[in-house]
């Protein structure tokens, strides 16, 4: 029987079959009698397609591209916007792009028919970078001036805070692209069974597949059935991608009348996926004569890459979080989605909230050593609080407890005698930062686009199963959920059934993204088990469902982006102390310490291990994870060469939380998948940067870099670039 | 040129006629079905393919078939099956070592590996031990006061 607290620990209903190596994933299914496929991509980053050359094809093989949809299918990928095409057809935009699917019965011939595939390509100048998408390098390719997106934001009035302004200082905040590295790298399997199409994927959103790819044979989603594997990481990394195998894939399976099956290994899975939007901030903000904040102007832009995709999205919540864990009287934001000829980018925890977040809060760090303050005390003046405005001209709801956090950070990393101690360039440096993340969808699109619903049906012998469309990908959900159900029918869990869902059989409660899944669908859950519990020893078989209900008062205007943009945040406070060798610049990370609010905690031990991987994947998008584009193709493309950080990397780190009740929230719990990720770069640069006297604006930063700053950079007072 | 190649699975004589330079990862998981072992990388960097060779722990994706002819090789199917290995595979089911679970075998043999060799371990060693193994969920924290936890429990079987 499940009783007493919800939070006290259980073991994962999958820790022994994943040890065991029993679970299956993806590739460990034969799916016999299924064809192989391969991707035949561009190779070049922009250009016309001219001519394809095709080896001879020996019986049973075959190249699918484009021409092979149906009449009434549609060449795109659905994926919030549909400009993604499932095949290039004259134009390329990015290395990579899908032009055709080679498949056979033999894996070896399919990839040697692959590789002898000649295309003939009007190659043009491509724009990598951002700068290079503004300036439309080559011309645009993309409306007049390479931009897929843009908003404006506004609060109180700049422009008059600017006019009174003692001085306005200007900053660039960079971040990188960065690399999913789930450690399961994607695969797909389509199979037809009649009319119907069933699609296997390692995925985050099986909804989204459906919905995604049934336009390309012109059918309807519910032909179009998929049921999800044992996902071995995600990180959004397999929001919306996999679609990107499950397009080309259900053609051939369309075409061919036969089973299709396709698995990326790692090499072929780090150049050809998705990554984490580089970013560019631009901050103007305005301080009084005694270096009060009077208005922040920011302009952000992120390289979208060749295709928009769910970019809009991440380009929004970057802009939202643009003040971080601050109030100021005057906001500005405008923000850029720019068109490169990269590998469009997507989803990666955090979604476009981590790139501001980095950038606000170095910016601030940057301001007060300009001025000679403490960062810390600086930041303290301004810390947003219930009620406060923010960047979207919406309240804050919930209670904000960062100086609670602050303390326990503070108190647990003796932070007050080390900050004291370590002088700027001594070598040793501790830093700190605070972030926030908004949880679920923004504004009302729980309710005016996802409309999630859940299910729980009961059974005779008494075993509950719980029916949505929400997936394990690492993060505990199938322990998470059964146990919000068990706990409130108060009965065993081992008598609660969740299996990855399958589309055909499962109501669609949304994706598995935006921190939603323990916030809107664990909701969904509490008050279904709530409405079974009364009927539950009374009555044999019998179903409940739930549907999303948002709470009336907090208005969301999509069209201005005004209004309340989240009903509830995660927050989080990290301080991590580092030291830095004089002579070869290496840096040892001498301790992490945490603490977030995620309201009240389902499990502690998995949000504990949520804090622990969200953390140091943070601190390796802030440290060691380079990952260059040059001239269209990226240069990592293995673990060899591109590092993410092993068990000798950091060391082990102090965990704390706050109790926090979130009033809509199932026990009262918020969101914190994404927030534990996106604050630990901001900590790590804010003390490399303390240790080395140097002024860093930019991430990753590799030790080889270490270096340069600290034989070439810009002292850390050093005061910043003035504009008028 | 295939050739017949015999060694010791799992603790069964076991032999297979196959080219010896097929990679051992291939021949354990398709011609043996055992499905535990996991590719991650390819390239021996991320240790999801652990297996032990010999007692040595080494990663199957880049050794060839050929060397194991003669040679005693155990999998997480077969190392799951040992007393020692059913200590760390509920002490990572009680640690909370287990998230995505794709790196997970690969680190069961690492820390039996490690616990075979060295009983009560530091921090520092432990942390050493799993150093081949790339996890991108947990940030190792729990992984390692799993394995801290069956060095606890194993007790005296962990001695030789």
């Amino acid at each position: 029987m499940v009783v007493g607290d919800i939070s006290k620990a259980v073991r994962r209903v999958d820790a022994v079959s994943k040890c065991e190596g029993t679970i299956q994933y993806i590739s460990d299914y034969s799916f016999e009698d299924c064809l192989w496929g391969r991707l035949v991509r561009s190779s070049i980053p922009r250009g016309n397609i001219k001519e394809i050359h095709l080896p001879p094809m020996p019986e049973g093989y075959r190249f699918i591209t484009y021409k092979d949809i149906p009449e009434g299918g549609r060449n795109h990928l659905h994926m919030i916007a549909t400009d993604w095409k499932c095949f290039a057809e004259t134009e390329v935009r990015y290395v990579g792009e899908t032009i055709g699917i080679m498949v056979g019965p033999d894996k070896d011939t399919v990839e040697r028919l692959r590789e002898a595939v000649v295309v003939d390509y009007e190659e043009l100048t491509p724009a990598v970078t951002i700068d290079e998408g503004l300036e439309c390098k080559g011309g645009a390719f993309l409306n007049k001036d390479n931009i897929h997106c843009r908003l404006k934001l506004e609060v109180g009035d700049v422009d008059k805070a600017f006019a009174k302004a003692d001085r306005i200082v200007t900053e660039t905040l960079e971040t990188g692209f960065q690399e999913h590295i789930y450690l399961e790298t994607n695969g797909c399997c389509c199979i037809p069974e009649g009319d119907r199409y069933v699609i296997y994927s390692s995925a985050q959103c099986p909804f989204y597949i459906s919905k995604s790819v049934s336009p390309i044979l012109g059918i309807t989603p519910d032909k179009v059935i998929v049921r999800q594997t044992t996902t071995g990481g995600a990180f959004g990394g397999k929001e919306h991608f996999p679609d990107v195998l499950a397009g080309p894939v259900i053609l051939a399976a369309y075409v061919m009348k036969k089973g299709v099956k396709m698995f990326f290994d790692r090499e072929e899975d780090i150049e050809n996926s998705v990554k984490r939007h580089p970013s560019k901030v631009v901050f103007k903000t305005a301080l009084d004569k005694d270096g009060n904040i009077l208005a922040m102007d920011s302009k952000v832009c992120y390289n979208v890459g060749g295709y928009l995709a769910s970019s809009f999205v991440v380009l929004q919540r970057g802009c939202f979080h643009v003040t971080g864990c601050y109030s100021f009287p005057n906001i500005r934001t405008e923000g850029l989605g720019v068109a490169t000829n990269t590998f469009p980018s997507c989803a990666f925890r955090g979604f476009g909230a981590p790139q501001t977040l980095f950038a606000v809060e170095t910016h601030m760090c940057h301001i007060a050593e300009m001025l000679g303050k403490d960062p810390l005390e600086y930041k303290r003046k301004y810390f947003i609080k219930q009620g406060d405005t923010t960047s979207t001209n919406g309240k804050i709801i919930e209670r904000v407890m960062i100086p609670e956090m602050l303390e326990q950070v503070m108190k647990a990393s003796d932070y007050e005698r080390k900050s004291r101690e370590y002088k700027w360039g001594s070598g040793r440096g501790i830093g700190i930062s605070f972030y926030n993340h908004g949880g679920a969808f923004t504004g009302n699109g729980e309710q005016a686009i996802i409309k999630a619903k859940c299910r729980l049906h009961k059974f005779a012998d008494g075993t509950v199963e719980i029916l949505c469309g929400q997936t394990e990908m690492g993060q505990g959900f199938h322990t998470i959920l059964p146990k919000i159900a068990a706990h409130v029918l108060e009965i065993p869990m081992e008598k609660v059934i969740f299996k990855d869902p399958d589309t055909s059989r499962v109501p669609d409660s949304g994706p598995t993204a935006a921190s939603r899944s323990t916030m809107i669908v664990g909701e969904l859950v509490e008050r279904a088990a709530r409405l079974m519990k009364p009927r539950y020893d009374k009555e044999e078989d019998f179903t409940v469902e739930t549907n999303y209900e948002h709470p009336e008062g907090y208005p969301w205007d999509q069209s201005t982006f005004q209004g309340y943009a989240y009903l509830g945040y995660g927050w989080g406070v990290c301080a991590v102390e580092v030291e830095v060798d004089p002579c070869t610049a290496e840096i040892t990370t001498k301790g992490i310490w945490s603490s977030h609010d995620c309201g009240h905690l389902i499990d502690e031990r998995i949000v504990h291990g949520q804090v622990n991987g969200g953390v140091i994947q943070g601190l390796g998008w802030g440290s060691t994870e380079v990952m260059q584009n040059f001239e269209g193709h990226f240069r990592q493309t293995s673990l060899s060469d591109y590092i993410i950080p092993t068990s000798m990397d950091f060391p082990k780190q102090g965990v704390f939380f706050v109790e926090n009740p979130y009033e809509w929230g199932p026990f009262g719990a918020k969101g914190m998948g994404e927030l534990v990720f996106n604050g630990s770069a901001a900590a790590y640069i804010d003390a490399v940067s303390k240790a080395i006297g140097k002024r860093i604006s930019s991430i990753p930063l590799p030790t080889e870099d270490v270096m340069t700053y600290m034989l070439h950079g810009t002292d850390i007072r050093a005061a910043l670039e003035e504009v008028r | 040129m295939d050739c017949t190649i015999g060694f010791t699975l799992n603790g069964k004589k076991v032999c297979v006629t196959t080219d010896p330079i097929r990679r051992l990862i291939d021949v354990l998981r398709d011609d043996f079905g055992l499905k535990g072992v996991k590719e991650g990388c390819s390239e021996g960097e991320c240790g999801a393919c652990s297996i032990l060779f010999n007692g040595k722990m080494v990663t199957s994706c880049i050794i060839p078939v050929g060397a194991a002819d003669g040679q005693d090789i155990m999998t997480i199917e077969g190392v799951s099956a040992t007393e020692r290995g059913q200590v760390i595979v509920q002490a990572f089911a009680d640690g909370g070592a287990v998230q995505c679970g794709y790196c997970i075998p690969g680190m069961v043999i690492a820390a039996y590996y490690l616990l075979s060799n060295n009983p009560n371990p530091t921090e520092e060693e432990i942390r050493l031990g799993i150093s081949g193994n790339i996890c991108r969920c947990t940030g190792y924290d729990l992984i390692v006061e799993s394995i801290k936890l069956a060095a606890e429990r194993g007790g005296k079987l962990w001695k030789k």
